[in-house]
């Protein structure tokens, strides 16, 4: 049988490799060395005080911010959670991700909203920004992380680096859905009092579409966490190596404390950022709906039982 | 004096092709071919008109007229195809989008059909939003946001927000906001139109009496005839993007300019547009002092008329009847009667700018009804007949003015 292979084969993969290895690598690995300088930063930072602050704080500042924003039920929950982690050993681990969290989530935030608001605004950026993301959604993670490898180095910088390209797509797509859905008559409010267009950004659109740019840091976040296993294979640390060292030794137990770690945290961290993104409908939520929603990681349904609840 | 706002030769077409639609509509071509030929739409077709100074100026059009799209087009929120709108001389259709936006700053307020106001700000910083704009203080602004409020009866909700008022209450602050900025003019799409009836009643009733104070220069938009003859002081109704007549309500009424605008006026209220004024007629008086029953009667029967103003000096005693006479003229038992006996005090009145659906109570007693100016002279009176000749549009068609007295006559005295 006749098969396009027949006439040409192409070597595509030694192609890439001669982009990668042969060009990019030697050329600009020192530019991609300094790129990750500021993160390494702000990761250092933030690390060195989640593990200065004592667990007692952490836990009743999370448990605070719990009560605020999902209820009571969600503040209890905190604290039992937390409770367990420390009791199972892994709270520096929990300290260290939750550190590499916020560091790859405030640099998406950094870079998606204002993308996202570019991408709201011109018709023609969002024709090159769309598959950008589309790719970056649809990729393998492990696809990038020999060339992050290669330019990057190992270590938590590269971790970070990987999350990033995994977790930017969503608040990219809502923070330019939230602004392109504002109501129309509004826009056209704004314009016949005469708003410039900063003016109109900041008064209207952005206000109107918090809503749904918290939703997507949401989306980012729970993103962000999912990759915590993933990027301790190039070297991050935390708990996603302690799910990776007992993937390695058979050690079933350890890699479930990890998982377990990994998923209070993200209960904990959904929750809170859902509440703050549904903050009017926030009368607080019952223990009972708190361990209900526990099986649920994300999703509307919670959302609505909140306000069934109010 | 200058108008305040001029537009002549207004275009605005919608799609790509434009100017080549713009030389098929110059060479008279119609819409609908347009559309087939060049895949352009035509909003707007060499609209002209002018606006006074603190004049209501309506424009009156069903949907799809383009009429929302003329209303755009003076603001610069869409930018014309072809023509000139002036304010105050400077060319919004040829400006930048700096004296743009200069423009709708200073000149030119706007008020929505739904409302359009901004969820998540409380009433009164939705009304400050356009001092907000210029860039005035958080103070002042609150100041005059509360002013404004004051003014259409909403102080009291400032702090509360949008979702908390009905919708009646909503337009208001999309009028205040309009207002809160003193604009000199002020574009109005359609604004009761999302309103229930009895509401969007109240608030024409509103808008007239603060436009006595205010005298804003107001466009405004509807698809109610009745609206637009009730609130215009001038008219323009559109057709297919084109405008086909202007004239005051009582023009348009009595002269419509094509069939379509006839058709339009066929069912409507005509007690609501013409007023007192449209229908009086000289006063006959006679006065008071002790004049003779018989010589009110000779002067009856010399005018043809039923009745008679009775003057007390310059100010009106009250009003005589042929029927109430001629009994007291039959009756002998008095010698030599005056009319003071037989004379009615408690006569019908009604101002210059009295609308006729308000006469028809007056016209039912059968008096005629006495039109009396601020000072409360007798400046003419009504014949009742002439009411209902001129709801029925007969009258109309001899004159508005020369027309009472036939009509008159046929009533029984």
């Amino acid at each position: 049988m006749f098969s396009p292979a027949d006439i040409a084969t192409l070597p595509f993969d030694d192609w890439v490799n001669g982009f990668v290895r042969g060009w990019l690598v030697p050329n600009f690995r020192p530019a991609f060395r300094a790129a990750q300088v500021p993160i390494s930063a702000v990761l250092a930072w933030t690390e060195a005080f989640f593990l200065f602050v004592p667990m007692l704080v952490t836990t009743a500042a999370f448990a605070l911010a719990s009560w605020l924003t999902a209820g009571r039920g969600m503040a209890i929950f905190t604290l039992v959670g937390f409770a367990f982690i420390d009791m199972i050993g892994l709270w520096p681990q929990t300290m260290t991700t939750l550190a590499m969290i916020v560091t790859s989530v405030l640099f998406c935030a950094l870079v998606g909203i204002p993308t996202g608001i570019l991408a709201a605004r011109s018709d023609r950026a969002w024709a090159v920004i769309r598959p950008v993301l589309d790719v970056m959604q649809t990729i393998p993670s492990f696809v990038y992380l020999v060339p992050i490898v290669m330019l990057f180095g190992v270590g938590m910088a590269p971790g970070i680096i990987a999350t990033f390209i995994f977790a930017l797509p969503p608040i990219v797509r809502l923070t330019n859905l939230g602004i392109r859905n504002v109501r129309a008559d509004l826009i056209e409010a704004a314009e016949a009092f005469g708003s410039t267009r900063w003016q109109m950004l900041w008064d209207v659109q952005l206000p109107l579409a918090m809503r749904t740019i918290m939703a997507g840091l949401n989306q980012t976040l729970m993103l962000a966490l999912s990759m915590v296993v993933i990027a301790a294979l190039i070297g991050a640390g935390g708990l996603g190596l302690v799910v990776n060292t007992g993937l390695g030794r058979m050690d079933v137990g350890g890699a479930t404390a990890g998982g377990v770690g990994i998923v209070i945290l993200a209960i904990v961290l959904d929750r809170i950022t859902q509440g703050l993104a549904e903050r009017s409908d926030v009368r607080g939520i019952s223990l009972r709906q708190a361990l209900a929603n526990l099986f649920r990681l994300r999703g509307t349904a919670p959302a609505a039982e909140t306000q069934r609840a109010a | 004096m200058r108008p305040k706002l001029t537009v002549r030769n207004l275009y605005k077409i919608f799609g790509k092709n434009t100017q080549a639609a713009l030389e098929r509509l110059r060479r008279g071509e119609d819409k609908a071919e347009i559309l087939a030929q060049t895949g352009a739409t035509v909003g707007v077709q060499d609209a002209s008109f002018d606006v006074e100074e603190g004049e209501i100026f309506v424009v009156m059009g069903l949907s799809g007229s383009g009429k929302s799209t003329l209303v755009r087009t003076l603001n610069g929120l869409i930018e014309p195809t072809s023509g000139q709108i002036l304010i105050d001389g400077e060319d919004v259709a040829r400006a930048d989008a700096a004296s743009l936006r200069r423009i709708r700053r200073d000149k030119i307020a706007m008020v929505f059909q739904h409302f359009a106001l901004f969820p998540h700000w409380t009433i009164a910083e939705n009304v400050a939003y356009g001092l907000k704009i210029r860039g005035i203080s958080k103070d002042a602004r609150r100041a005059r946001a509360l002013e404004v409020l004051e003014q259409v009866g909403l102080a009291p909700w400032a702090d509360s927000l949008p979702a908390d008022l009905s919708g009646g209450m909503q337009q208001r602050v999309g009028l205040a906001r309009g207002l809160a900025a003193d604009p000199d003019i002020l574009l109005m799409d359609e604004p009761f139109g999302a309103l229930d009836p009895l509401i969007r009643r109240d608030m024409q009733a509103e808008l007239l009496t603060l436009q006595k104070t205010l005298k804003k220069t107001i466009v405004f938009i509807t698809h109610d005839l009745n609206e637009a003859l009730l609130l215009g002081n001038r008219i323009a109704i559109m057709k297919d993007g084109r405008i086909v007549q202007t004239g005051t309500a009582q023009e348009i009424v009595t002269t419509p300019a094509d069939d379509y605008v006839a058709a339009f006026v066929a069912d409507i209220d005509r007690g609501r547009v013409f007023t007192a004024d449209d229908v009086a007629s000289d006063a006959i008086t006679i006065q008071l002092r002790d004049t003779p029953v018989r010589e009110a009667l000779r002067l009856m029967e010399k005018h043809g008329s039923h009745a008679l103003y009775v003057m007390d000096g310059k100010r009106v005693a009250g009003v005589v009847t042929y029927r109430d006479l001629a009994a007291c003229e039959m009756d002998t038992s008095t010698p030599s009667p005056t009319i003071r006996g037989s004379m009615i005090t408690d006569y019908p009145t009604a101002a210059c700018d009295t609308q006729l659906h308000e006469l028809y109570g007056p016209a039912g007693q059968g008096l005629p009804i006495a039109v009396t100016d601020d000072a409360d002279r007798l400046v003419a009176v009504i014949e009742p007949g002439d009411v209902l000749a001129h709801l029925s549009g007969d009258a109309t068609a001899n004159g508005a003015d020369a027309n009472g007295k036939e009509a008159a006559h046929v009533q029984p005295g």
